[in-house]
């Protein structure tokens, strides 16, 4: 068996004068739940729909559980469920039709998980799919996907229409399936969910990966804020290369640090003498924010390879 | 906020939408008589031979079951009664025109976003009407400008086209008021169709049964399309039906916006029922699906075909009457028909017309393909173990063996009841059903013609497709009329369709579009293969 279910290389599709994708790439290794992250239009829909074939890719390489989206669509299919961003319904079907029909057209359903997620999403199969509304839509298309036999899943902002309580059902639902064995690659808006959920992480952002790793990997990336109560000021601390923003107020000292000069910052902070601290690691909105401020473009490429570099 | 606030606003919104679609029924809609004014001038250049005519055609049950009364025999008044169908397609196209601004918009939930900006509640409803209402009167004055221009006396040329737009007016306001009742437009569509279809069928008994001094002459002045047959343009008009026209269509509107200041946004009056909680076992591959998706659509067909076979053949043997003895009479049928026999040559025009109207159904079901695609309903089902082939495929059945089953509906009615006529089922049912699905290799080109523009430029599908249906149309309607190059007749398939029953069967042109429309399915599909999925 394959060790990765996802391998995008360089791609790269265009739609008439727009570079949705521009080298896009993307690992995903079989058995992990896999962050896919990026702001609006950053190219993460259409990335899926390269992979399961419904685009073309124009460059680049792309292999999905070992083979060509593009050529073996249809086998490939039957090992995956997609969960689309946008789920539009046909309104004359009821949603326990629509969920019947999208597994059978998979390759088979398993009931007992079917009644037990729609008990699980409060969601009544009877309604008329014109009657839905966009998170009780998505948990049809959910429901349809989750109660099937396959190995990957791909998902498309699956919560983006759910509320709070139908969020935490759909993410025990994901460490199940991740139990399970099964892959899942999520691409979402939600930090918190990312972080809860996943293993790993991929940023992109103008159709270009511009960080992936683990979350811990990420983090070591991102710098930590620190506030301590010292017993005299610190000497030699503004002149250490990874320190920034450093706020001195008579004994109290704030400052951002790279995870690299984290240890002489501290050291110098202990020849002070310390009387409190505290350490704030960074957030997955940091990592996130310096991404996408536009500032930030030119950074990209370094960031993946420091990511790479760092494992 | 005025409860019309923004009504401005959504007025330029749906003029920016439907900027080609309605400046093309206003104008086409607003000539078409134009065709039937030379025509006549042509085939009866004196009084004597149109009055001959007049006295023979007002007396035939057929004619006057399609076209309503005939009052007079001065051109105009044939103009008008032969242009006596068109008020029933202008009903059509307001109520389909109202509706998709309506009650569509409400249901994509695109009326939703609208509503929350500065638009007051019964804006959407009084944009929509309004646009559809002054497109009826442009249509109208079109109309009479057109008439006027061919020497025809003003009144009644006003009239006419006062006429046109009372049809429009009436089934804007119908469309309006269904809207408001169901939570689908489809139903809202099905429901205002039927009130339209119901109020032909008033007019035609009514005006049958008048016709015969019977008892329920009565019954065309429930109909608002008999209304519009009695303002009896060019021959002492009557324009205090305009009244009633316009009485209805305030009442109708008013109904409408009283009956959606009582509902929510998004839900109709009547209630939405709960479908199965479990897909029936059938429903496992896309061709059950898309049996779902076209089923209503296919009835609806088949019941039309029916309606219109039993109209063809019930008028059939009358069309032998109308010309009697009159041996100039017949040589004009007789040229105009282009076969010996008349009532062949009815019937064989009669099924040219089955056949056009039976293209526009499969280019309708063909290009469901374009719809689920737009709407992303295709992704899911491609993104399962379904191959893109067999998702076309599914959708096609339906465009193939929906337009052949009604063919063959319409041809088996108007057989049965033409032979039931004439005393000889035996003969006349094959016969009819025959010409009726030789229309088939046409019809297919005509959606080999949709496949093939949803492969290779799905953008332009929708208006290709219906595109290439116009130009067929206009062939077969003004074509010959207008003696364009011979050139433009052989683009339409139809032009080489036998003119059976009566003229000879061949079957090298039917093989030869049956290739031709297989020839452009198989370039669409494989354009199908190659594309990005959805290009919107």
């Amino acid at each position: 068996m394959e060790t990765e279910a996802i391998r995008i290389e360089g791609l790269v599709k265009t739609f008439g004068p727009t570079r949705a994708l521009d080298g896009l790439d993307l690992t995903v290794r079989t058995g992990e739940v896999h962050g896919f992250l990026g702001p609006n239009g950053a190219g993460k829909t259409t990335t899926l729909r390269v992979l399961l074939g419904l685009l073309r890719a124009d460059a680049g390489t792309v292999r999905l559980l070992d083979g060509d989206p593009w050529r073996d669509a249809t086998t490939l299919h039957r090992r995956l469920a997609y969960v689309p961003g946008d789920v539009t319904l046909w309104p004359n079907l009821s949603g326990g039709e629509v969920i019947d029909l999208l597994g059978r057209l998979r390759g088979g359903l398993d009931g007992n998980r079917r009644k037990e997620l729609l008990e699980r999403f409060d969601l009544d199969p009877r309604k008329k799919a014109r009657t839905y509304s966009k998170g009780n839509r998505q948990k049809v298309a959910l429901v349809a996907a989750l109660a099937s036999d396959v190995e990957l899943l791909l998902l498309d902002e699956p919560t983006s229409g759910l509320d709070p309580l139908m969020e935490d059902v759909f993410r025990q639902v994901i460490r199940e399936e991740r139990d399970h064995g099964r892959t899942v690659l999520l691409s979402s808006h939600i930090l918190a969910e990312v972080e809860a959920l996943c293993d790993r992480v991929t940023i992109v952002r103008g159709g270009r990966t511009v960080e992936t790793g683990t979350l811990l990997e990420l983090r070591h990336l991102a710098r930590t804020s620190i506030q301590a109560e010292l017993a005299a000021p610190p000497t030699g601390l503004a002149e250490l290369p990874g320190v920034h923003d450093l706020a001195l107020d008579g004994d109290r000292v704030r400052f951002d640090v790279d995870a690299a000069a984290l240890e002489d910052a501290l050291r110098a902070l202990t020849t002070a003498g310390v009387r409190s601290l505290v350490s704030q690691p960074p957030t997955l909105e940091e990592l996130f924010l310096r991404h996408y401020d536009t500032a930030g473009s030119d950074t990209a490429g370094s960031g993946s390879a420091v990511a790479e570099a760092s494992r | 906020m005025n409860i019309l606030t923004g009504t401005g606003g959504l007025v330029r919104l749906i003029l920016r939408r439907d900027r080609v679609l309605m400046p093309l029924w206003v104008v086409l809609l607003g000539v078409l008589p134009l065709a039937y004014v030379s025509s006549y001038r042509e085939l009866f250049p004196d009084a004597a031979s149109r009055q001959h005519y007049a006295d023979a055609s007002a007396a035939n049950s057929g004619f006057t079951a399609l076209y309503g009364p005939l009052n007079g025999s001065s051109i105009g008044a044939l103009v008008t009664w032969r242009a006596g169908f068109i008020p029933v397609v202008i009903g059509l196209i307001t109520i389909l025109a109202v509706i998709r601004h309506t009650r569509t918009e409400e249901e994509s939930g695109r009326r939703e976003l609208v509503g929350s900006t500065v638009v007051g509640r019964h804006a959407g409803l009084a944009a929509a009407l309004l646009t559809t209402l002054v497109a009826s009167v442009v249509m109208g004055a079109i109309l009479a400008l057109a008439m006027v221009g061919q020497h025809l006396p003003a009144a009644g040329s006003v009239a006419l086209g006062a006429q046109f737009a009372a049809a429009g007016w009436v089934f804007a306001a119908v469309g309006a008021v269904a809207a408001q009742l169901t939570s689908g437009a489809g139903s809202a569509r099905g429901l205002a169709i039927v009130v339209l279809g119901v109020a032909y069928l008033l007019r035609v008994v009514g005006d049958l049964s008048a016709q015969s001094g019977g008892p329920l002459g009565w019954l065309s002045w429930l109909s608002p399309i008999g209304w519009a047959h009695r303002i009896r343009p060019y021959e002492g008009e009557q324009w205090w039906v305009l009244a009633l026209v316009v009485a209805l269509t305030a009442v109708l509107a008013l109904a409408a916006v009283a009956l959606s200041a009582r509902r929510d946004v998004g839900t109709g009056l009547l209630p939405a029922r709960l479908g199965p909680a479990a897909g029936a076992p059938g429903l496992r591959s896309p061709l059950a699906l898309a049996w779902r998706l076209h089923r209503g659509l296919l009835a609806a067909w088949l019941a039309g075909f029916a309606v219109l076979g039993l109209v063809f053949g019930g008028v059939a043997k009358s069309v032998g009457d109308v010309v009697g003895d009159n041996q100039a009479m017949k040589d004009i049928f007789a040229r105009l028909g282009g076969a010996s026999a008349l009532i062949d040559a009815f019937l064989a025009t009669a099924m040219g017309l089955l056949g056009l109207i039976a293209a526009g159904y499969a280019i309708q079901a063909t290009l469901r393909l374009r719809t689920e695609e737009a709407n992303l309903r295709a992704e899911p089902v491609l993104a399962s173990a379904v191959g893109r082939l067999r998702w076309a495929a599914s959708h096609l059945f339906f465009s193939l063996f929906g337009p052949a089953a009604a063919l063959a509906v319409a041809g088996l009615t108007t057989g049965l009841v033409h032979g039931l006529n004439t005393g000889d089922v035996g003969r006349e049912l094959p016969r009819a059903l025959g010409a009726a699905m030789v229309q088939l290799p046409a019809v297919c080109v005509l959606a080999g013609f949709a496949v093939a523009l949803f492969g290779l430029v799905p953008r332009l599908s929708v208006a290709g497709a219906w595109a290439g249906l116009t130009v067929c149309v206009l062939v077969s309607l003004v074509g010959a009329a207008l003696q364009l190059s011979h050139w433009l007749l052989d683009v339409s398939p139809f032009t080489h369709i036998p003119k059976i029953p009566g003229g000879a069967l061949s079957a090298t042109p039917l093989v030869i579009l049956a290739l031709i429309a297989v020839a452009l399915g198989a370039l669409g599909l494989s354009g199908l293969r190659r594309r990005d999925i959805p290009t919107v």
